[in-house]
């Protein structure tokens, strides 16, 4: 088991709920930096403040868990300055694109080389169960006690109009497709932003009678299909996974060293 | 250039100490009236290889550097008021977490958009109380070129040396007045350089465990050892705890980290101050306006002085209470309600001697208005 | 690649918190929850070894030991 190796034991049985989605994205990533060869020494984890953020704590690389938001923000000073390192930015959904929404879009348009994983339980679990930015219209929150009018943004369509060079979709039920996912996003030379879903059973699964853990996870199996996938055309309303957008353009750091370059040659 | 002559603004004095001081990483937005700290460092850090970031506003700013701080660098930012008062989160994690920073305000009229281009002395208590929950802070100032530049030295020498954000607060006037500086040679002004763990790889490093001088060595993000930050109450691991005895003992840290080195880190001028009987107290650029009255009335015959703080946090109360002691009158000369006013009646004998002279309407507080002040606390009119 | 053959199924009792996760989703109806509501393997001779248990555990408390590994 190569969890083992990438975490930090005394700590666990960790905090997250029975059934919580956040244990399985630690899982995948788990096997997907082991797939890529990667040393726990270069690798710094960068998160914000909710449920998910507390997945620094739990993984053995320099850890900096940070404010509510704020992840992204403190990760482009670490990386700016040691461009050598691998950059894992896990969040929440109201982490990254409430408090954070800001941080967000100008990651994605910089183009800095980090992985942006966003855990999206579609609820503010840490606080018990408020509507976060993705929980949709219509849902039940705790802040929504009679139902939620707010509309959801759609991650992955806010990341590729903000100009992240990789964006993916994954679930916590597709654990097969998480790692390979997540491998790719971290190999991106670039800004890359993997939305994983991943159920909530406390809070937005009581709320909106979802039912348990295990009908959760069947919920991400049968409402998302793969991209452009048959299913789709004739079932709209399914959410499609897998890699949106993929291409190469100037990375932040890279670029920014030819600035050091070209000020250097005018000394 | 060491021992170079420079007809400079303020902020480029700020900016010229801060290269001295072996700045590497700069990340900020533009505000009033700090920006051109930002466009000099823009074409200056690269030149050294350092870092320059525009930032999407004053709250990644602050975060960036923080970042940046770990790796081991020295860092800067710089702001004005509204952009300072977005900071206070990302300065009380640095504070939390016992990060070196450094964080420029360069003050305007307030509260809200306020006067964007006029002076003010408003932020000092922003900049001590700004942050929630109980801390101590150390902020800085200074009322002329020479001084800013070696200020802004001293603040990155604090911030290494006590591993604690320190906030340079200067003023419209100080940031965009233009004077002589004469550039210091190197090594001319001693520099504290981030103090690194000696403890090797693959032995336990405890990244927030004192020495016996009080000193917590670092490891630079990255390096050989992994350890834990957080904006959490930790341990000595750095790892999250709500241990009362862990609270209590990293709070009283906190504090005592910097209220136990208050006569290491009061930094003032004094002028004229022995047989003074009307002491001027005062800082910024108002301490130039207070110097200028000072220096007329001595020629007068008339015995002021002026005390002029350069560390306004933490508050050197010993000092002001001991050059305090001969004046009838103490004046405190400041462009704001009084906020300083309410520290200096702490420390003195005869709190019920300490006047204002003040002036909020966006103008320079001038010799005169502070001679009229005088004058009415004499009982002899304007 | 040859056909893994399964050694054994370390379950983390401390960790497990009983979830149901890996018990529904097998394919081979491998597992069960126990009294305690821990998982247990109850039908190891008819684990495949595909680890989609490993993969799925929000806990981190199951291992799929194979003779391969």
């Amino acid at each position: 088991m190569p969890a083992r190796d990438y975490i930090r034991e005394r700590f666990f049985p960790h905090m997250w709920c029975p059934g919580c989605g956040h244990g399985i994205v630690l899982n995948g990533l788990v096997h997907a930096i082991e797939n890529i060869g990667l040393k726990k020494n270069d690798i710094v984890m960068v998160s914000g403040i909710g449920c998910s953020s507390r997945i620094a704590g739990y993984m053995d690389f320099h850890t900096l868990h940070t404010i509510h938001g704020r992840a992204l923000a403190f990760a482009i000073g670490v990386k700016m300055s040691r461009p050598d390192l691998t950059l894992l930015v896990p969040m929440g959904d109201g982490d990254a694109l409430s408090i954070g929404g800001n941080h967000f879009i100008h990651a994605c348009r910089r183009n800095i080389d980090m992985t942006a994983i966003v855990m999206n339980n579609r609820v503010y679990g840490m606080t018990g169960g408020q509507y976060s930015p993705l929980s949709g219209h219509g849902t039940m929150a705790t802040t929504a006690p009679y139902t939620n009018i707010d509309q959801a943004f759609d991650i992955v369509s806010m990341a590729t109009a903000a100009g992240a060079t990789f964006v993916a979709r994954a679930t916590a039920y597709h654990v097969q497709q998480l790692p390979n996912i997540l491998e790719e996003a971290i190999r991106h030379k670039g800004f890359s932003v993997v939305e994983v879903m991943t159920p909530c059973p406390t809070y937005f699964g009581r709320k909106n009678k979802e039912g348990s853990a295990v009908n959760m996870m069947d919920n991400l199996k049968t409402r998302t299909t793969p991209i452009g996938s048959k299913a789709k055309q004739e079932n709209p309303s399914l959410i499609e996974r897998g890699v949106f957008v993929k291409k190469e353009l100037p990375e932040y750091c890279a670029e920014y060293q030819r600035i050091v370059e070209q000020a250097m040659k005018g000394k | 250039m060491g021992g170079e002559l420079r007809f400079v603004q303020g902020n480029e004095a700020c900016v010229e100490g801060a290269m001295y001081a072996g700045l590497d990483f700069f990340a900020g937005y533009p505000i009033t009236p700090s920006t051109e700290i930002a466009e000099l460092l823009a074409s200056r850090l690269p030149l050294k290889g350092g870092k320059f970031l525009q930032m999407e506003d004053e709250i990644a700013s602050i975060c960036a550097i923080i970042g940046a701080s770990l790796t081991g660098n020295k860092v800067m930012t710089a702001t004005s008021g509204p952009g300072f008062s977005l900071m206070q989160e990302g300065l009380g994690y640095a504070i939390m977490a016992e990060i070196p920073c450094v964080i420029v305000d360069v003050q305007r009229g307030g509260p809200s958009t306020g006067l964007p281009t006029k002076v003010s002395q408003g932020d000092v208590n922003q900049a001590r109380w700004g942050v929630h929950g109980d801390h101590a802070i150390v902020a800085l100032t200074a009322s002329n070129h020479q001084d800013v530049f070696s200020i802004t030295v001293d603040a990155f020498n604090f911030s290494e040396t006590y591993r604690t954000p320190v906030i340079l607060l200067f003023d419209e006037v100080i940031g965009h007045m233009r004077e002589r500086l004469k550039i210091p040679e190197p090594g001319e002004i001693p520099l504290v350089e981030r103090l690194k763990t000696s403890v090797k790889e693959g032995v336990d490093y405890h990244p927030y465990l004192q020495r016996e001088d009080g000193r917590l060595p670092m490891s630079d993000f990255g390096g050989v050892h992994r350890y834990n930050v957080t904006g959490l109450f930790h341990d000595m691991w750095g790892f999250p705890s709500e241990k009362p005895s862990v609270v209590h003992e990293l709070m009283r840290h906190l504090v005592d980290k910097i209220d136990h080195h208050v006569d290491k880190m009061a930094r003032y001028r004094e002028y004229f101050i022995e047989d003074a009987e009307m002491l001027l107290i005062s800082y910024g650029s108002s301490a130039r306006s207070a110097l200028h009255m000072v220096t007329d009335r001595r020629q007068h015959g008339e015995r002021v002085g002026l005390l002029e703080l350069q560390t306004l946090w933490p508050f050197p109360a010993a000092v002001v209470r001991e050059k305090t002691r001969n004046a009838r009158y103490v004046v405190v000369v400041e462009m704001n309600m009084g906020q300083m006013l309410q520290p200096v009646k702490a420390a003195v004998e005869k709190p019920e001697r300490v006047f204002l002279a003040n002036r909020v309407d966006g103008v320079l507080i001038t010799p005169a208005d502070i001679l009229n002040i005088l004058r009415l606390i004499q009982g002899k009119g304007v | 690649m040859a056909k893994l053959k399964l050694r054994a199924h370390v379950i983390n009792r401390e960790w497990c918190k009983g979830c149901g996760i890996c018990v529904h989703f097998c394919p081979r109806k491998v597992l069960e929850l126990d009294e305690f509501d821990k998982v247990v393997a109850a039908r190891p001779q008819d684990c495949v070894c595909c680890k989609l248990c490993e993969l799925r555990c929000s806990d981190l408390a199951i291992e799929v030991q194979t003779e391969q590994d």
